[in-house]
């Protein structure tokens, strides 16, 4: 391998990035359109267009967080096992909010029934929503740090309840992450349905587009000076790291803004937040620019969590020095570079199909398209 | 020893797969079988077949979507509910797992849309390209999870790291080579393509039944009991028992499977029926057929299939082996530059699994008795009656479809089956047949490799997360719930459109 051991991790840091961006960009707007479903919908036909926007893409598109979900398992094992298992609860939750998804899409159109068809919406939207509450409290969960230490032989013990981890902090993110993946979802409907649908799609673009902003502002002000960020204290070489046991940490309020004052380029990150949300706000009369936008915003609020909290992937609350980072929780040097040589094949190749999939199924989703009651309609 | 987590772990891990496996071979063997339909549509140019298709099709689509829901859950569950297994081997495991994702599953559902809705928008030779990788796709998702699987019978490839106090990839080709993996995924894709053959057949007959769709149901018939038998006839002669004689706890397997107490001159006979005895370590009423044993499982005639008293016996040495390991490593986490300790857990490095063993019997591992050693010997195969009965049941299943294959096709050949209404009646009688041979082959293969998560190296009963009883006994109500309800809905489904039959194209 032309890479050292120290790089790959790096590089795989970088691939979960795309991974979680791609989730973010793509699945984020059949979340956000799963939640939006009773409000921008106000009718079963709005409904309708709503699903058949995303029904035939969402499956693809949710393949992103299984691979990202995957990619963490097999490049930081350790990572995996930790917030998986002491983040229980919230993984339920998210998972079986997820189960209203494929079915719902599925399921929803196939009996005429206005209570079958309210349920199956109540379905999507839970599906939808916590999800994306979940994954933001996640995000905000890696900033604060979640109680768990591990014995002499690498056995998570848990300190305490994960509940009681569930600070005012984490379920804002929870919100930011909604608001976020509402607004790309309205972006997305305001590009691809017509109608009723696209009008109402369009007003709240505007309006959840400026309360992201607000949020993310405020976010970074409650990063900046409230949370407690963590340091990896130097010493010695970050390769011979290779389990979180021997390490020191320290934790101090606005750590987590270190990396962007000493690498300057990563402010671009929150830049792209707030400039893609102001300009998909702006621009909705265009909404293929606006949804470029959106998806920007997407990436670039992302992207901040993560240069934020560089090196860690998941700090620990009650035991800082063994916060996993992403040095000290990776797999071996060998799995690394061979799913490395895998998914420079394989991730192209996605690219390049996704991309043909959705140009076979652009143009616009009207009303009418849906009641023609032609073959796989959703 | 019952760690009541363990217990509720393990079943709920066992509920989710084998729910998830009532989906998941409908879509890989239905999957191929539109291909053969679309194939046949776009070469003839007859609509009935794109008709068929499309029907087909659509149930295929209410299946998808719970085998999409079921599996979810199993990927997060290895990581919610076995941590330590994650930890311990996720270097390894979760390689196939990873390149599943961007090789199969990602091909597999980004096409599936298109399927649905692209038969306008494509020409038709793309259309059946699509179908055509979502079949691959599904196909392909089945060889990097039985590649998993497979590792987790017989794990190749891989070595103990005392660092980082985890197993380590060290040979990739030794991974996806597995020859357990490999007779695996033969055996599971066919099973696959046989229950996707019996639901073709089963639904077409019972239309040929009441005279309802007749040309559809014909072709339908005729394409299934082809398909079909061919494919069970790969699922009978690739049985994964050729799998059986590699790897230590895949021979305890085969020897719980044929209640082989003692190790027999070779070849051994075959124990078609008996009741084994745990305790005596005996079958009685057993019924023996000579030879067949050792024809089966070595593929020869000198070979021996070895006995359970004496792997037993082995597995006692090999955990007084491992307990030495298991203080060697301790030493050496507590001092890594003991180079003594480094020596002995050299030595004694693959046995490190069967000192891990004696978790749950000594509180000290490395002050366990020669009685608690004995006891854990004893428990390090798994139990003969379970998988001694369910292992016949699934082959009774097996070589019953296999019959309803043979007369189907052979009245298909003659074209003569739409009379038969007893052939007609049977092969709809049968539909839940290859699901009950499928479900009972995975508790074989699963049930089988107990006492053991990683064949040799984890205990399954350190496996789990640090999760309390009561919040997995909490997860595992919600799952229930879940699954009864989703599924039910399925199956409402399911039977609603099967009852419009072709008709049901021209609506939702």
């Amino acid at each position: 391998m032309i890479f050292d051991y120290e790089t790959l991790k790096l590089i795989w840091w970088l691939l979960l990035g795309v991974l979680l961006v791609g989730f973010g960009v793509t699945g984020g707007f059949d979340l956000g359109v799963g939640a939006m479903l009773r409000i921008i919908g106000r009718t079963d036909d709005d409904r309708k267009v709503m699903i058949n926007c995303i029904g035939p893409t969402w499956d693809g598109n949710q393949v992103w967080l299984i691979l990202g979900a995957g990619a963490v398992f097999a490049a930081w094992p350790l990572v995996y096992a930790n917030a998986f298992s002491v983040l229980y609860p919230a993984m339920l939750a998210a998972l079986f909010a997820l189960f209203f998804r494929p079915t719902g899409f599925e399921y929803r159109a196939k009996i005429a029934d206005a209570r079958w068809r309210a349920f199956w919406d109540w379905g999507l939207v839970v599906g939808g929503a916590v999800p994306a509450v979940v994954f933001g409290v996640a995000f905000g969960l890696v900033l604060e740090g979640i109680p768990f230490h591990y014995d002499e032989n690498m056995r998570i013990i848990m300190d305490g309840n994960v509940l009681d981890a569930l600070t005012p902090f984490a379920l804002f993110s929870g919100v930011v992450s909604l608001v976020m993946l509402g607004m790309h979802g309205s972006a997305f409907l305001n590009m691809k349905a017509r109608g009723s649908v696209q009008m109402q799609a369009r007003r709240w673009l505007g309006m959840l587009s400026i309360t992201l902003i607000v949020l993310f502002a405020l976010g970074g002000v409650w990063v900046a000076n409230g949370v407690e960020g963590y340091v990896l204290q130097p010493g010695g070489n970050l390769n011979h790291a290779l389990t979180p046991l021997n390490q020191h940490v320290s934790r101090a309020a606005g750590a987590w803004m270190h990396n962007f004052d000493n690498m300057h380029w990563m402010w671009l990150a929150p830049a792209l937040g707030f400039a893609g949300a102001l300009l998909a706000g702006l621009l909705r009369s265009a909404p293929r620019l606006a949804l470029l936008a959106s998806g920007l915003s997407v990436s670039g609020v992302i992207l901040t969590a993560g240069f934020a909290a560089f090196p860690f992937m998941l700090p620990s609350s009650s035991v800082p020095s063994q916060s996993l980072s992403i040095w000290n929780a990776s797999a071996s040097e060998h799995s690394l570079a061979l799913m490395l040589i895998a998914a420079c094949i394989f991730i192209p190749l996605i690219l390049l199909y996704t991309t043909w999939v959705y140009r076979v199924l652009r143009g616009p989703v009207r009303s009418e398209d849906v009641n023609k009651q032609e073959y796989g309609t959703y | 020893m019952h760690d009541i987590l363990v217990d509720l772990s393990r079943l709920q891990f066992a509920f989710t797969a084998l729910i998830h496996f009532i989906f998941v071979p409908l879509t890989i063997g239905l999957s191929f079988l539109l291909v053969i339909m679309e194939a046949v549509y776009v070469i003839t140019g007859k609509e009935i077949y794109r008709e068929m298709t499309q029907f087909w099709g659509k149930l295929f689509g209410i299946n998808f979507a719970m085998g999409v829901a079921t599996g979810l859950t199993m990927e997060f569950q290895f990581g919610t509910n076995w941590a330590y297994y994650s930890h311990y081997v996720g270097d390894i495991f979760g390689v196939p797992l990873a390149i599943e994702g961007m090789m199969a599953f990602f091909l597999e559902s980004t096409f599936v849309g298109l399927f649905f809705v692209g038969w306008k928008r494509l020409s038709k030779y793309q259309h059946l390209l699509v179908t055509f990788l979502v079949a691959i796709g599904s196909n392909m998702s089945a060889l990097w999870i039985l590649i998993a699987n497979g590792w987790m019978q017989n794990p190749v490839g891989a070595v103990f790291n005392p660092e980082t106090m985890r197993m380590e990839l060290n040979s990739f080709a030794d991974l996806i080579f597995n020859p357990v993996a490999q007779a695996k995924f033969v055996h599971t894709v066919s099973a696959g393509y046989t229950v996707g053959s019996v639901f073709v057949l089963a639904i077409s007959a019972w239309y040929l039944l009441r005279g309802k769709h007749i040309e559809f149901a014909k072709r339908s018939f005729a394409v299934a009991a082809g398909f079909g038998l061919a494919a069970i006839m790969s699922a009978i002669i690739l049985g994964d028992e050729s799998g059986y004689t590699v790897g230590d706890v895949q021979k305890a397997k085969l020897a719980a499977i044929e209640a082989e107490w003692e190790t027999a001159p070779a070849p051994a006979s075959f124990t078609l029926f008996g009741l084994p005895d745990q305790e005596k370590m005996k079958t009685d009423y057993a019924i023996r057929i000579p030879w067949l044993l050792g024809l089966i499982a070595t593929r020869s005639v000198d070979e021996q299939v070895k006995g359970l008293k004496d792997i037993i016996a082995d597995n006692e040495l090999r955990i007084q082996r491992g307990i030495k390991a298991w203080s060697a490593l301790q030493q050496l986490r507590a001092n890594k530059h003991d180079t003594a300790a480094s020596q002995q857990l050299k030595k004694y490095q693959k046995d490190l699994g069967y000192g891990l063993l004696m978790h749950g019997y000594a509180d000290d591992i490395a002050k366990a008795t020669p009685e608690q050693i004995h006891q854990a010997a004893l428990h390090s195969v798994p139990r003969v009656a379970p998988l001694f009965f369910t292992f016949r049941l699934m082959v009774v299943c097996g070589f019953l479809i296999l019959a309803l294959f043979l007369t189907t096709a052979w009245s298909v050949y003659r074209n003569n089956f739409m009379h038969k209404r007893w052939l007609l009646y049977s092969a709809l009688l049968s539909l839940p047949l290859p699901w009950m041979a499928a479900e009972l082959g995975w508790f074989v293969a699963e049930y089988g490799r107990q006492p053991w998560t990683i064949s040799g190296i984890l205990p399954t009963s350190l496996s789990t997360s640090s999760l309390s009883a009561a919040s997995v006994q909490a997860s595992l109500g919600g799952f229930v719930i879940f699954y009864a309800a989703l599924t039910a809905v399925e199956m409402y489904l399911m039977v609603k459109y099967a009852r419009k039959g072709p008709a049901a194209l021209h609506e939702h």
